[in-house]
């Protein structure tokens, strides 16, 4: 039963090899002209305007976990519709209900405030 | 396809699940309510989450000698679920009723706290109804994420924000270890359903010896004694305690410790039954380590909310005893215990918030010198609530001490209630000391500031009434108890 487990094996040696071999080989024979461009965490995207440690708003966060309440419901009708038909009025209705008890929380945070940005 | 449609449909039955569809339809629209409200208006909050749990009672007594089961013997409403939906339902009722002048003394008339509490009630019933490991752990969700949010409720205290924080970090931790449980169960028997577990480990019982089952079990029993405070996956308990509002903290120490035993115990008698002897001297070690821890550690505590915690870490001690005797007696006398907690600690905690200041800084042993002569009737009623947490005749307290080492020496564990008595005397030493400075110390203050308040009076009155009748009369609870268990 082990033996089945010798490709893996032997996948995982070649991989480190590779892995190591690479880092190892660039270390010995590469070029090396550091520059302060060169060593920037983004070498080829925009120059860096400030640490990226600083306080977000928590406006984003609220906006993030309300989209993912909403976007989870979409996604639930997907296969609802699929078997629509087979549910019959009892799909229907229990449907109805999970969009309703959605609709209570986006009529609460509607009302809280927490849809307005400024 | 067409079959497991079928299937879904015939299987409802909202019957099953109908306390808890109440109480979430009265969480929502008192969500709603509150929204249109101006804001700090939450009396009628709190007013309609009170009719909003004696409704859910009367719907849920009706499932007492009449069992229902549904959504594929995923739910029973049967007269276990319905014995501790009372819990619940009493935990949360005496809870409601001491806050809302409490919320507004601590600037915090925060209307979205009754249905926080409700859904958290509601949680607490699927986990005492769930017959299926993922209702019970669907159940625990719903409870768990409603208190993580009432604990750190005081957003502008950092001791709430610590406790809110803490609660749902190390919270979100053991339920990592309950899932991890339930995939290895469901791994070994190939079903969630708790009696299908039992079944298929009784027709097969090499599989009890099998390092998946025992892993299995131990890793969800995790999970529950985080949730009851059991040593050693007790340490979050004073510091949550501490900081939690302190009707949060009194709902705490009885709604979730009594919805996590439920579980515990239907898992592990109904679905777990041939691990017995496995999970008896498990439970046997922790119940004596976490009585000790905490009586020992109660004993250096100053501060009244950080000593009844630990008091509840060793309560949650004592009732696991009832378990590991297993036994008609020790089970139904868990039950009772936990009924009888819910009063003497909900009675305990009220006291405590009509007499601490705005910030709670007085709640400690030199706060309450004099207490008992300068505000007699909460200085009696104190004195109660203590001596039925020290297990004292004629309290609930005592009734449920002697059922449940009743039930341990029945079974043979003599040392285990031995050792069970012994903590108790050790609980009389912290118990009595707070009656010592209520009653034989100078009053250094007048305690002018204690208002009584029409709420958490009522609430000290039914608690007062529930500690001396299941202390008095305890066979009335007792009878419906053992008819509870399975």
């Amino acid at each position: 039963m082990l033996d089945s487990y010798l490709p893996i094996i032997v996948l995982i040696v070649i991989a480190l090899a590779f892995a190591v071999g690479t880092i190892v080989m660039s270390h010995l024979i590469g070029h090396r002209k550091p520059s302060a461009v060169k060593l920037a965490p983004y070498e080829c995207g925009m120059p860096l305007v400030g640490s990226a440690r600083e306080r977000l708003s928590i406006k984003f966060y609220i906006i993030a976990m309300l989209f993912i309440v909403f976007d989870i419901e979409a996604v639930f009708l997907y296969p609802w519709a699929v078997v629509f038909k087979r549910l019959g009025m009892f799909g229907f209705a229990e449907m109805g209900v999970f969009i309703f008890i959605l609709l209570v929380g986006y009529v609460y945070v509607w009302k809280k405030g927490a849809l307005e940005w400024e | 396809m067409e079959n497991l449609v079928q299937l879904a449909m015939q299987n409802v039955n909202f019957a099953a699940i109908m306390p808890s569809l109440v109480l979430c339809c009265f969480g929502m629209a008192i969500l709603l309510i509150n929204v249109f409200m101006p804001r700090g208006k939450t009396t009628s909050a709190s007013l309609i989450s009170i009719i909003a749990l004696l409704v859910t009672a009367v719907v849920s007594l009706q499932g007492w000698n009449n069992p229902q089961f549904g959504f594929a013997g995923h739910v029973a409403l049967d007269n276990f679920a319905t014995f501790f939906n009372m819990t619940f339902l009493l935990a949360a009722g005496l809870t409601i009723l001491m806050s809302d002048d409490y919320l507004r003394r601590e600037g915090y008339p925060i209307g979205e706290y009754y249905p926080l509490i409700l859904f958290s009630t509601a949680g607490a019933m699927w986990m005492a109804s769930g017959t299926d490991l993922m209702t019970i752990f669907l159940g625990l969700e719903v409870l768990s994420i409603s208190l993580y949010i009432l604990a750190g409720m005081f957003r502008h205290q950092l001791q709430s924000n610590e406790a809110g924080l803490k609660y749902f970090l190390l919270g979100a931790f053991s339920t990592g270890f309950l899932l991890y449980g339930i995939a290895l169960l469901y791994g070994v028997a190939g079903t969630t359903n708790v009696a299908d577990i039992g079944l298929y480990l009784s027709a097969h019982p090499a599989m009890i010896g099998n390092p998946m089952t025992v892993a299995g079990m131990l890793l969800m029993s995790i999970g529950f004694l985080f949730k009851i405070a059991a040593a050693p996956f007790h340490m979050w308990t004073p510091d949550v305690y501490q900081g939690a509002p302190t009707p949060v903290t009194a709902f705490m120490s009885a709604g979730p410790k009594a919805a996590a035993f439920a579980a515990l115990m239907r898992i592990f008698i109904l679905g777990l039954a041939g691990l017995q002897s496995e999970w008896t001297s498990l439970l046997w070690g922790l119940a004596i380590l976490t009585m000790i821890i905490g009586n020992v550690t109660a004993i250096y505590q100053t501060n009244l909310k950080r000593m009844l915690a630990y008091s509840s870490i060793a309560h949650a001690g004592y009732a696991l005893v009832g378990l590991v005797a297993a036994n008609a007696v020790g089970v139904s006398g868990i039950l009772f215990y936990m009924l009888a907690y819910t009063f003497m600690n909900l009675g305990a905690f009220a006291v405590l918030v009509l007499a601490g200041k705005k910030g709670e800084e007085n709640l400690t042993l030199e706060g309450f010198s004099g207490f008992g002569f300068k505000r007699p009737f909460l200085g009696v009623a104190m004195t109660i609530f203590l001596l039925s947490l020290m297990g004292i005749p004629p309290t609930a307290g005592f009734a449920g001490k002697f059922y449940i080492f009743a039930g341990a020496i029945k079974s043979g564990y003599i040392w285990l209630a031995i050792i069970g008595v012994l903590n108790s005397a050790v609980s009389l030493y912290y118990y009595l000391r707070v009656i010592v400075y209520m009653y034989f110390k100078d009053p250094q203050e007048d305690y002018s500031w204690v208002s009584m308040h029409t709420g958490a009076v009522v609430s000290i009155v039914i608690a007062i009434v529930g500690v001396l009748y299941l202390g008095i009369i305890p066979g009335k609870i007792m009878e419906m108890a053992k008819l509870a268990i399975f």
